[in-house]
């Protein structure tokens, strides 16, 4: 009897779930299929500013991937994301594009499993600081290595059209979040989250802790990879100062939390309002536009500890209990 | 064979032997417990058989396999699961997700989240917590915490259980229930070591007792003669030898 109970409420549980995920499938492929038809709209800014949304959408989505359920702080971003520049600026013109994406993605990956053997050991701050100072290493050992092997400082990458660049951030942005939410919703996905909550009882669980932080912390540096092979072949120059940019391992983090974390959507929406914030401030005020954004971020994460995300499902639970109250 | 054997296990912290030369061993089906005053030693033997620590010298062997070489995970596979003096669950994770991580990665098997979903369930059912498998392990009483920390333990599989201070913190009718629950666990086929300061729960459930002071080991035996061990009542029991009887 017991049983029989706690059955039909497991599935009409489940048929609830699954009613809302349609819905929720239906608009996601609806924002997907307009977002990837815009070049054939329009041309000029629209498309650029969205291949920046998209850039940083790969971005926090990827560093979410693995710092959103394990907590561990990766500073590392734009160490992976340099190397993609690099790795479109080395093999230019001798492979075809789709092919320097894919091996700065393989690039990133291995990187990032050589990294994370060592870093992940850290914990808290210090592996916060090792990872940001793991950009200022690679970017000085490349920028020593082309000093002496090539005896110069900067590259030229072919470039490719804006409207290609597009296609191939939108691609590579659909595969990041896929990935993610395949994750999220896999074996891995709670052994990720429980790593995140109590590392000690996950390894006792029978958790394989290091295994699975260094190959999540990997794939997360496989998309990163990519993103920064895209975003250098619409730039014809490069140098080990604009691929190593310090800002695209602060910014993903920023606008991950400004988004918030909760849902995969939180990073999503966190890069769009954040990088259409800053393009406008940008514009408007070019010589203020770091002190605004400073004043943003501090309001932000003030009056909206669990980001834009909190603020809508505060609003959705209110608005839901305003419709009952008179009922 | 025994299940499980340690032979001259030693761990020292900087000049402190927090573990001094200790043999034990434990035999299927057993309940051994283990006690002695605070800092004794044993939730550092503990911490060296689930290999959070690793002993230096000394060797522990489960069913002849060595352990001291592997890491904690592949302990947990072999079949040796523990719990924690304070609670070490996951507490923003749904009751029923916190055990189901012992049944997926814990057991050593594939198996589908279904089927873990169902392992998980029954090992709720046997710590009675499964009407509270969808809240969040954080909002459960203490008591229920440490519940959920042995479903957690029992959905690997092991073939041992480690309880540490399973009954610390508990009032009278949970430590009752507690000791039918370390029964039960032991009338499944799973041998279980047991490190409690309630000297009536120990001295009740177990078969044999292993004392440890500053250590090292200072006796053994069963309830009765452990608890009429001169050495014993002098560092432990004091004025309390008689609870046994």
């Amino acid at each position: 009897m017991k049983t029989a109970i706690t059955k039909n409420k497991a599935g009409g549980d489940a048929a609830v779930l699954t009613g809302k995920n349609l819905a929720s499938l239906a608009l996601v492929l609806v924002i997907f299929v307009v977002v990837g038809l815009v070049p054939t709209m329009t041309q000029g800014y629209p498309v650029t500013l969205l291949s920046y949304i998209l850039r940083y959408v790969i971005l926090a989505v990827a560093w979410v991937l693995f710092s959103g359920p394990t907590g561990y702080m990766s500073l590392a971003s734009a160490a992976f994301y340099g190397l993609g520049f690099y790795m479109a600026a080395v093999f230019s013109g001798r492979m075809p594009f789709p092919v320097i994406v894919l091996v700065a993605g393989v690039v990133g990956f291995i990187v990032a499993l050589g990294v994370g053997g060592l870093t992940l050991r850290l914990k808290g701050v210090y592996f916060a600081i090792f990872t940001f100072a793991l950009v200022l290493l690679v970017q000085n050992v490349v920028l020593e290595a082309e000093r002496l092997i090539t005896h110069t400082r900067g590259r030229f990458v072919e470039t490719t059209s804006l409207s290609t660049a597009y296609y191939a951030m939108f691609i590579v942005a659909v595969l990041t979040i896929g990935v993610c939410v395949l994750i999220r919703r896999s074996r891995y996905g709670l052994a990720l989250q429980s790593i995140g909550e109590y590392e000690e009882a996950a390894a006792h669980s029978g958790i394989n802790v290091v295994r699975t932080k260094m190959l999540t912390f990997a794939t997360s540096a496989v998309f990163m990879g990519m993103a920064g092979a895209i975003v250098a072949t619409q730039r014809a120059y490069i140098d080990p100062y604009i691929a190593f940019d310090l800002n695209q391992s602060f910014l993903p983090v920023v606008m991950a939390m400004f988004g918030g974390m909760g849902l995969l959507v939180g990073p999503v929406i966190g890069a769009a309002v954040f990088t259409e914030i800053q393009e406008q401030l940008q514009t408007r005020f070019p010589n203020l536009f770091l002190l605004i954004v400073g004043m943003v971020l501090i309001v932000a994460i003030t009056f909206m500890p669990n980001g834009i995300l909190g603020v809508a499902q505060r609003a959705w639970r209110w608005l839901r209990g305003g419709r009952r109250a008179p009922a | 064979m025994h299940l499980l054997e340690g032979e001259g296990v030693t761990k020292h912290f900087g000049g402190l032997a927090a573990v001094s030369d200790v043999d034990f061993y434990v035999d299927q089906g057993e309940i051994l417990g283990l006690i002695g005053p605070n800092g004794a030693g044993k939730t550092t033997l503990f911490n060296l058989i689930s290999a959070s620590l690793k002993p230096k010298p000394g060797k522990i062997a489960f069913k002849g396999v060595d352990l001291t070489p592997l890491p904690a995970y592949k302990i947990c596979r072999l079949g040796i699961a523990r719990t924690f003096q304070t609670v070490k669950i996951f507490p923003n994770v749904p009751v029923a997700r916190n055990v189901m991580v012992g049944a997926l990665f814990g057991t050593g098997r594939r198996m589908s989240s279904r089927q873990a979903l169902k392992k998980a369930e029954e090992a709720l059912e046997f710590v009675d917590l499964l009407p509270l498998k969808n809240v969040p392990a954080g909002d459960l009483t203490l008591a229920d915490q440490k519940r959920l920390e042995v479903a957690r333990a029992l959905a690997s599989d092991p073939e041992l259980l480690l309880l540490d201070e399973l009954m610390a913190g508990l009032t009278q009718t949970e430590v009752a229930e507690a000791i039918g629950d370390v029964r039960q666990v032991r009338d499944r086929g799973i041998t279980v070591i047991m490190i409690e300061h309630l000297m009536q729960a120990i001295m009740a459930v177990s078969d044999r007792i292993v004392v440890l002071d500053y250590g090292r080991k200072i006796a053994e035996g069963t309830p009765r003669e452990v608890s009429a061990d001169p050495k014993v009542i002098e560092v432990y029991l004091g004025e309390e030898c008689d609870v046994a009887s």
